[in-house]
């Protein structure tokens, strides 16, 4: 399994960021290889207009079996996600990554948006 | 002459002031109203009348036709309101994002992203007595108030182009919907109240008409209520304040009643009369 983390900054103990559209980074665990891997979305700090569709066609080209965010996306994010093999898991604000991924091994996030 | 009703703050008057100062306007020379608070119009309610047109206003977002698309990937990179999504072999319009700007339809090499209409609200043209109203309302649950604001500015130009007066009831705030209704006046009245938060959202206001560049004075409603503030700022500030209309709680009553206050209330007949003085200053 692929799961992707909006995130603050890289790596395990990095904070989850609560926004899915204008997150900082996008982290993906594989569980497979074992790897943490990050991607830079920082530039979405100049998008003014569509940020949670650009936010979401990089969650499309990342692939992730699972995402894990904090408040949720919005509404046309949210409908793009809608269109993806994507499980997706809110309310992980606050928590390091690594929190963020026990949480959800324990069945202790919400799903949905 | 154009003159945007304006101010930072909701609920401050500017429905209660277009409306008594276009009918006041309109008793002596042509003058026209728009009610260009397009999710919310509701100076409609003061004023009855006979239906000049009533239009249907529309706009133009692309729809992707799966057939002809060779899914080159070119149109999301054409949008900047990231309004069109390529996911894979599916391209997705969100129509709630796009501008119109035709971008991803005209560049499309293969035309299959045909711009449609999009059922945008009303143009609604009444004539009350001297005085010509147009409201136009945003069709419940679209979140694009300008190309409405834009729509109903154009039928003012073709239809209103030799009106002494053209009143624009505007939205509040100071973000898109209320830049569109007022940056093409010649003038504009910001309504406040003397409140901190009236204050403070005044003076977003003010920014805002300086950065557009018009030409503007200022209105303080409910006199008597908050503090004194408000007039310092415009003093510090060399804002002309064009009048002051006293709190009162029977203006607040006939208001609710839907009456038209300046024929009732001598205080407000005095401070409109002061701002129709300041007006023909500068026509």
């Amino acid at each position: 399994m692929k799961i992707a983390f909006t995130a603050s900054g890289d790596g395990w103990e990095a904070k989850i960021d609560p926004r899915f559209g204008r997150t900082d980074y996008i982290l993906v665990y594989d569980e497979d290889t074992e790897t943490l891997s990050c991607t830079d979305n920082r530039d979405i700090q100049q998008v003014a207009h569509g940020a949670g569709p650009k936010t979401s066609q990089l969650i499309f080209d990342l692939a992730p079996d699972i995402l894990i965010t904090g408040n949720g996306p919005g509404g046309n994010a949210a409908a793009i996600l809608s269109q993806m093999n994507l499980k997706i898991y809110v309310g992980a604000g606050g928590m390091s990554i690594r929190e963020a991924y026990q949480a959800y091994q324990n069945n202790q996030l919400k799903e949905g948006v | 002459m154009r003159i945007a009703i304006a101010s930072g703050k909701g609920g401050t008057g500017k429905t209660t002031l277009a409306v008594n100062l276009a009918l006041k306007l309109a008793e002596n020379h042509s003058t026209a109203l728009l009610d260009l608070d397009v999710e919310e119009p509701n100076s409609g309610i003061f004023l009855s009348g006979q239906d000049v047109q009533n239009l249907r206003a529309v706009r133009m977002v692309p729809q992707w036709d799966q057939k002809s698309c060779s899914l080159c990937g070119k149109c999301p990179t054409h949008c900047r309101y990231n309004a069109v999504i390529r996911l894979g072999d599916y391209i997705m319009v969100l129509p709630e994002l796009c501008h119109s700007c035709y971008a991803c339809s005209e560049l499309c090499p293969d035309n299959a992203l045909p711009m449609q209409e999009q059922s945008l609200g009303q143009i609604r043209h009444l004539r009350s007595g001297n005085l010509d109203f147009v409201e136009s309302r945003l069709d419940i649950g679209l979140e694009q108030a300008s190309p409405l604001i834009g729509q109903a500015l154009d039928y003012a130009d073709s239809h209103f182009e030799n009106h002494k007066y053209q009143i624009l009831d505007s939205p509040p705030g100071t973000s898109c919907a209320m830049i569109s209704a007022t940056k093409t006046a010649d003038y504009a009245i910001l309504i406040s109240e003397p409140t901190p938060f009236g204050l403070y959202d005044l003076s977003l206001a003010v920014e805002t008409m300086r950065h557009l560049e018009i030409d503007f004075g200022v209105v303080v409603n409910r006199w008597g209520i908050g503090n004194s503030d408000i007039l310092d700022y415009l003093d510090k500030e060399h804002i002309t304040l064009l009048a002051k209309i006293p709190h009162n709680r029977e203006i607040a009553k006939s208001y609710s009643q839907g009456e038209i206050l300046y024929q009732s209330f001598p205080e407000v007949d005095q401070a409109i009369c002061m701002i129709i003085r300041h007006l023909e200053g500068i026509a």
